[in-house]
C-alpha cells in the first residue's frame, strides 16, 4: 500500500505540477495561444528536435562510417598509384639522365674523331684491392686489350686482360697498378700519372722541379704510352710542390667521378709501342 | 477527525475572509485568514496536511475570487508544504517562533503570488512591501491568537466553570 506520507516530495511535486498545468490552461500567451498549448508544443518540439538530432546524428555517423570505408579504399588506391607514379618518375628521371649522358658520350665521340664504341658498365670491382669495372662490349665489338676507355669527363682507364665476346674488364686510372703518360696542358710539362691508395688518388711523377706547374693546372694524356689518346683530360693539379730530388711532388684530382661511371667509350685504336711525343717537354 | 478539522478550518477562514471583504469593499483587507488557516494547519499537522490544505484553500480562494485558478493554490501549496517541513524541523511551540513563522509564510506567499501573476500577465514584478509587511504582522497576530485560543481555550472555560460552581456552593 502506497503511503503518501512517505512520498511527500513526489506528492508536492505532483500537486505543484498539476496546478501549473491548471494555470497554464487558463492563461493565453501574447499571441493568443493558450500557455498550456504553447508549453506543450514547446516541450514536444524539443522532444522532436532531440529525436531528430539523434536520428540525424546516427545517420551522420553511419554516413561518415560508410564514407570512411570508401575513403580508406580510395586512399589505398591513391597510395598505390602514387607509389607507381613515383617509381615511374624516377624511371623518367633516370632515363633523362641517361639520355643526357649518352648525348655527352655522342658529343665526345664526334669530338674525338676516333673510332669508338659506346659501352655500358655492367659490373663493378670484384676485388677490393683492384679498381676495375666490367663493360658490356667485348671482342665481338672489336674491343682488345690495352684499348683506352674514356668518358665525357675524361680518361677512365684501359682494357685489361683478354676481353670476352660481349664483355671486357677495365682497369681504372686510379688503380694502384695503373699509369698513363701525361702532361700539364698549360706548360706542356710531361710526366706520368699513376694511381694511388690515397686522396687524391692520382699522382704525377717524373715532372722536373724546374717545370712550371701550378695548382689547378689541367693534366691531359700525352699519348706517349701508346694507349690513351693524346689530349684527353686526366685531371687537375691539386697540389704541386718542389721535391727533395729531381722531381716535383704533384697530386692530381681525377676529372672523372669514378663512383658514377655508367657509360663509357672504348677507343677502338689498337695500342702501339710507347714513343716519346714531341709535344712533351 | 483531522480531515474534518482541516475542512472546517479552511471553510471557516474562507467564509470569514469573504465576509470581511464584503465589509470593506474597495479597500484592502490587511489580513489573509485563509493563509493563516493554512499555516496553522501546517504547523499543527505537518507538511502533507499543510500542503493539501494549502492546495484546497488556495484553489477555493481562486475560484471564489474569479481570478486564475491555481495561482493562489500554487502559492499556498508551497507555503503549506514549507511551513510543515520547517515546523517539523524546529520547535515552534512558543509564541515568538510561531509569530516569525507566520510573518515569513505571509511574505513568502505574497512574493510567490505576485511573481506568478507577473509571470502569467507578462508584467513586471511589483510587490508592495509595506502592505505585505503589515499583512504579515496582522496574519502573525491572528495566527498566534488562534493558537492561544485553541490551546488555552478549553482550560480557560474549564476554570471559569469550576469557579462558577464553587461560588454557587458558597452562596447556596
Amino acid at each position: 500500500m502506497l503511503d503518501i506520507r512517505k512520498r511527500t516530495g513526489w506528492l508536492f511535486f505532483g500537486v505543484m505540477m498539476a496546478q501549473v498545468i491548471l494555470v497554464s490552461a487558463q492563461v493565453q500567451s501574447k499571441s493568443g495561444v493558450r500557455v498550456l498549448e504553447l508549453v506543450t508544443f514547446e516541450l514536444f518540439s524539443r522532444v522532436e528536435r532531440a529525436t531528430s538530432s539523434g536520428v540525424s546524428g546516427v545517420r551522420d555517423v553511419w554516413g561518415n562510417y560508410a564514407s570512411l570505408r570508401g575513403v580508406r579504399a580510395e586512399n589505398e588506391m591513391l597510395r598505390r598509384q602514387l607509389s607507381e607514379l613515383q617509381v615511374k618518375l624516377q624511371e623518367e628521371h633516370a632515363l633523362a639522365a641517361r639520355s643526357q649522358k649518352l648525348q655527352n658520350l655522342m658529343d665526345l665521340r664526334s669530338r674525338a674523331g676516333l673510332p669508338t664504341v659506346a659501352a655500358e658498365v655492367i659490373g663493378g670491382n670484384p676485388n677490393p684491392g683492384m679498381k676495375t669495372l666490367t663493360i658490356d662490349r667485348g671482342s665481338a665489338d672489336g674491343v682488345q686489350a690495352d684499348m683506352a676507355v674514356v668518358s665525357p669527363g675524361g680518361v677512365v682507364g684501359r682494357i685489361i686482360g683478354q676481353p670476352a665476346t660481349h664483355a671486357a674488364r677495365v682497369q681504372l686510372l686510379i688503380d694502384r697498378n695503373a699509369a698513363a703518360g701525361a702532361l700539364i696542358e698549360r706548360t706542356r710539362a710531361g710526366g706520368m700519372v699513376v694511381g694511388l691508395e690515397s686522396d687524391p688518388p692520382l699522382r704525377m711523377e717524373l715532372v722536373a722541379n724546374l717545370a712550371d706547374v701550378k695548382d689547378g693546372d689541367n693534366v691531359v694524356a700525352s699519348g706517349v704510352d701508346g694507349i690513351y689518346p693524346k689530349g684527353f683530360l686526366i685531371g687537375r693539379v691539386e697540389r704541386s710542390e718542389r721535391g727533395t730530388g729531381l722531381y716535383r711532388n704533384i697530386t692530381v684530382r681525377p676529372a672523372v667521378d669514378f663512383s658514377s661511371v655508367e657509360e663509357v667509350l672504348v677507343v677502338l685504336v689498337p695500342p702501339r709501342p710507347a714513343t716519346r711525343d714531341e709535344g712533351v717537354q | 477527525m483531522k480531515t474534518a478539522v482541516v475542512l472546517i478550518a479552511v471553510t471557516a477562514a474562507l467564509a470569514l475572509q469573504t465576509t470581511l471583504s464584503g465589509l470593506m469593499i474597495g479597500g484592502r483587507i490587511p489580513v489573509n485568514l485563509v493563509l493563516v488557516a493554512v499555516v496553522y494547519i501546517a504547523l499543527a499537522y505537518g507538511a502533507v496536511t499543510g500542503m493539501l490544505a494549502g492546495t484546497a484553500a488556495g484553489l477555493a480562494q481562486d475560484a471564489l475570487a474569479g481570478s486564475i485558478v491555481g495561482i493562489g493554490g500554487l502559492s499556498k501549496t508551497l507555503v503549506g508544504f514549507l511551513v510543515g517541513v520547517l515546523g517539523a524541523q524546529f520547535i515552534v511551540s512558543q509564541t515568538i517562533p510561531r509569530f516569525v513563522m507566520f510573518v515569513g509564510a505571509t511574505l513568502l506567499h505574497e512574493i510567490v503570488f505576485e511573481a506568478l501573476y507577473a509571470l502569467v500577465e507578462g508584467r513586471a514584478f511589483a510587490l508592495q512591501l509595506s502592505a505585505a509587511l503589515v499583512q504579515a504582522v496582522v496574519n502573525a497576530l491572528v495566527g498566534v491568537i488562534a493558537f492561544y485560543i485553541v490551546e488555552q481555550g478549553p482550560g480557560i472555560v474549564q476554570r471559569r466553570q469550576m469557579r462558577r460552581a464553587s461560588f454557587s456552593k458558597r452562596r447556596f
